[in-house]
């Protein structure tokens, strides 16, 4: 038999004077391999049309539809209600700016933080289109494909100690793609350079390791063993300048 | 009545991959850009690309001895002559630079391994030898229609990587992007465009971006269409303000392409790759059935074809019963867990979590569904819109028209960012000659004509109209007479259908309040022009009496080389029509490879000679 399911939704329309931060209650017949993709679009379909969320790709690689569901981040699309218990409570993704109900500003502050960590390809080199591509070996090329299947979804960072106490911490995902940069061999900054870019408490040493980060992460990316690699390599820097500093 | 209004020398419409690589080869040209996109930019449906990018590198095994000339004839024969052949060109002998320059920006492109190693074709082993002067060079694989192995690939993320290379290439040249904001009309006095009036989907409030240079760069149309593996985004916005100016034409509205490897049931798209790299289709009995139909290209003929067997093949009844409808399987089992959970680690994500099917052990159940949009707005190859000045297209959003009637695999990715590269220097050209009046007048009315507009939506001052309603009923529409097999009597009834539901699209009224962001609204203000854009294909479609690439006529099912070697272009000049005027122009200015055989798709040939005997 199927089960009726009870959906608790934040709502709160920041636009409207007259909206007030509150939970609104539906009720949804389960039907077969039900996602939370297809759940919210009926719900807002077929019963309240001001309910606002996100969704683009609904196959998991877009990163659109990140959501506390039942008090997890996670991303909808993907969830199957049939893995939840009959009453689901979802809620935005906290530290980003609200837009609308479940709808959270993620753009602003991946966009503001990938600046931060100059998140880019830093050489000297020209291109030159005549030119073969430099050589790369494959296992490295997985390597750094394997830290760039970061979705940006924003679930590390709603899911942190340190994020959700304090806005200037960069967050995993930040610290996930400076990896991947020292990694790169295309990418000329030096240990120190990175240091100037992640070695303060707004970077790694901010890290208070819970790593709840690595539980949600959808991706399953080795946030843990990155956090740690780059703790130790800016660590180790920091005492170097300690050390240069005192002589 | 107040708005903020931007200025700038180009604003780009849509921040996918094909709209940024324009936006930064102007910025790079020292030129003011914008960029607007419904989602942040690492959203699009550019990350959604999954198999790869074909560029003639010939460095694998099996791509020695190829070129862009190679590349060149696949694309013109995939697109059964009905592409541009001299934007083929440039795409072709543009593509391998592109790939390069993504590589200097960071790409983390596959790489040649040198030595032996095993490989699959139509589920049979074979074994490869990759040379040492190639090591560590990039390397392709194998995609449908295409002579060699030229699909350049990261694992099967290849558009999401591009797409965060690209951003990151836009962060460091610190190109300005509003995300969520939908243009919802071209600013123009018809003869030239200067921008274009737009909705913040944060606030709901309406805003101008004035441009010397507008760009529109929004992907396909594929969400006219219920079973589509497009993104939920890609509902033709940037075709709808083009298409409402009544100047611009929709070049081959009816060229739509369908995927043969949608899973069942939510039309997720699983690579290509996968029959590239030695995956088959199986039926009901667990059988190969490709190569009966296609004894030489088999699983990996063009997605035309092998969408049209396979439907074929249901038809005959040779389906797997499912409470979806008939599939068919596709099998990558002997690849091998290694190669699975590497190469093709997208589609096992996809198996295990929307279908819990490992794919390691099981079956995957596919169906085609719509894929992808050839037609679009029309320019000439240098992406200049047709009708209007300062008006510039690029990617799928665009007909410059390199896909023709079939877009091959791998060809799209590649658009993106050559035809962003090539057209992106053609817009900084533009601009460094380009003053323009940036009319503050025109833009007021522009702003006034959509404020109204929405009020009336808003209130239900036309009708209330059940938005959802219309969507759903047109989308059913498309699907269920606009889709793979197409005839007169079908099409007929679905452009009736549609011009009934024009009416309907035009009385839509609000349920909501429309306060602030409002989902709902920003489907209503653009519900008419979407049907409109269904009208489009459904009459294009109609009055095209051939089979050509993806438009495959029931009742004319030979490709008519004497009378439809042409290019659809369809005006919507009275906003009170319910139909299109239809025009034609040839579909090439020159035929360096001439009218033949694909050697695939078995296709009767009603050729141009002729009309002269």
């Amino acid at each position: 038999m199927s089960r009726q399911l009870k959906f608790n939704i934040f709502r709160y329309n920041p636009q409207d004077p007259n909206s007030v931060p509150h939970t609104d209650s539906f009720w949804l017949d389960e039907t077969p391999s039900l996602t939370l993709f297809i759940a919210l679009n009926r719900l807002r379909e077929e019963q309240d049309s001001s309910l606002n969320f996100d969704f683009a790709c609904r196959m998991a690689i877009c990163g659109s539809c990140g959501m506390v569901i039942n008090g997890r981040p996670g991303l909808a699309c993907r969830t199957l209600t049939s893995d939840l218990p009959g009453e689901i409570t979802l809620m935005p993704l906290p530290v980003f700016k609200l837009v609308g109900d479940l709808a959270v500003d993620t753009g602003t502050w991946f966009r503001a933080t990938n600046e931060k960590i100059e998140s880019w390809i830093h050489t000297d080199q020209e291109f030159d289109p005549e030119a073969l591509e430099e050589r790369m070996e494959n296992d490295l090329a997985n390597s750094i494909f394997e830290l760039e299947r970061c979705i940006e979804c924003g679930c590390c960072v709603a899911s942190c100690g340190t994020a959700n106490m304090r806005a200037d911490f960069v967050g995993a995902f930040a610290l996930n793609r400076v990896a991947r940069f020292v990694m790169d061999p295309r990418d000329k900054r030096s240990d120190a350079d990175y240091f100037e870019v992640v070695g303060t408490d707004q970077g790694i040493f901010g890290c208070m390791g819970l790593l709840a980060c690595e539980d949600v992460c959808p991706r399953k990316i080795p946030l843990q063993d990155q956090l740690g690699i780059l703790r130790r390599k800016m660590g180790f820097i920091g005492l170097k300048n300690l050390f240069r500093r005192k002589v | 009545m107040a708005y903020e209004t931007f200025y700038s020398d180009l604003v780009c419409i849509g921040a996918g991959l094909a709209g940024e690589r324009v936006a930064i080869e102007a910025a790079a040209a020292g030129f003011k850009t914008i960029l607007l996109s419904l989602v942040p930019p690492r959203r699009s449906h550019s990350c959604a690309a999954e198999g790869g990018m074909q560029a003639a590198l010939g460095n694998c095994a099996m791509g020695e001895g190829d070129s862009p000339d190679v590349h060149f004839a696949d694309t013109v024969k995939g697109s059964d002559w009905g592409c541009d052949q001299e934007v083929a060109r440039i795409f072709a002998d543009t593509a391998p630079i592109a790939v390069r320059e993504a590589s200097h920006w960071g790409m983390p492109w596959n790489r040649v391994e040198a030595g032996k190693s095993m490989c699959f074709k139509g589920g049979v082993c074979f074994e490869v030898e990759d040379k040492a002067e190639k090591h560590g060079l990039i390397t392709a694989r194998a995609f449908g229609g295409t002579a060699k192995w030229r699909t350049c690939y990261t694992a099967d993320g290849t558009g999401h990587t591009l797409l965060y290379t690209l951003d990151n290439k836009v962060t460091q040249l610190g190109i300005t992007v509003h995300d969520r904001i939908e243009a919802v009309s071209l600013i123009h006095d018809g003869d030239r465009c200067v921008g274009c009036v737009a909705r913040c989907l944060k606030t709901g409030k309406l805003r101008v971006y004035l441009s010397k240079a507008t760009l529109i760069a929004t992907g396909g149309y594929g969400k006219l269409y219920s079973e589509t593996t497009n993104t939920v985004i890609n509902e033709g916005g940037g075709h709808i303000v083009a298409l409402d100016t009544g100047l611009v034409p929709f070049g081959n509205p009816e060229a739509v392409q369908f995927h043969p490897t949608g899973i069942v049931p939510t039309n997720i798209l699983v690579t290509e790759g996968c029959r590239g790299d030695g995956g088959t289709l199986l039926d009901v009995n667990q059988e190969r059935f490709m190569h009966i139909y296609e004894p030489e290209k088999a699983e990996l003929a063009s997605r035309d074809v092998v969408s049209r067997w396979m439907m074929h093949h249901i038809r005959e009844g040779h389906g797997v019963p499912s409470p979806y409808g008939p599939h068919l399987w596709l099998d990558i089992r002997h690849l091998g867990e290694k190669h699975i959970t590497t190469r093709l680690r997208e589609v096992y994500d996809t198996c295990i979590h929307f279908l819990g099917v490992d794919p390691i052990t099981q079956l995957i159940p596919v169906r085609p569904c719509h894929h992808y949009s050839m037609g679009g707005v029309r320019t000439n190859k240098d992406g200049y819109a047709y009708g209007l000045e300062g008006l510039f297209s690029a990617g799928e959003s665009c007909c410059w028209d390199m896909h023709g009637f079939n877009r091959l695999g791998g060809n799209s990715l590649a658009e993106t960012i050559v035809a962003g590269r090539h057209i992106g220097r053609a817009v900084a050209d533009y601009l460094k000659g380009a003053e323009t009046t940036l009319r503050t007048d025109l833009a007021r009315q522009a702003v006034a004509r959509d404020e109204e507009r929405i009020k009336r939506i808003v209130s239900g001052a036309d009708g209330k109209e059940n938005v959802y309603d219309v969507r759903n009923a047109m989308q059913k529409e498309m699907m269920d007479n606009v889709g793979i097999f197409r005839n007169g009597t079908d099409l007929q009834k679905a452009v009736d259908n549609l011009r009934e539901l024009l009416v309907r699209s035009k009385k839509v009224g609000l349920r909501s309040s429309g306060v602030g962001s409002s989902p709902e609204l920003a489907m209503a203000i653009k519900i008419s022009g979407m049907v409109r854009m269904a009208i489009c294909v459904a009459y294009g479609a109609l009055m095209r009496t051939e089979s050509r690439g993806a438009h495959a006529r029931e009742d004319y099912t030979a490709r008519n080389d004497r009378d439809w070697l042409t290019r659809t272009l369809a005006y919507w000049r009275n906003p009170d029509a319910d139909l299109p005027t239809l025009e034609y122009e040839p579909a090439s200015p020159v035929f360096h490879l001439p009218p033949g055989d694909r050697g695939y798709g078995k296709c009767e040939i009603i050729c141009r000679e002729e009309m002269n005997e």
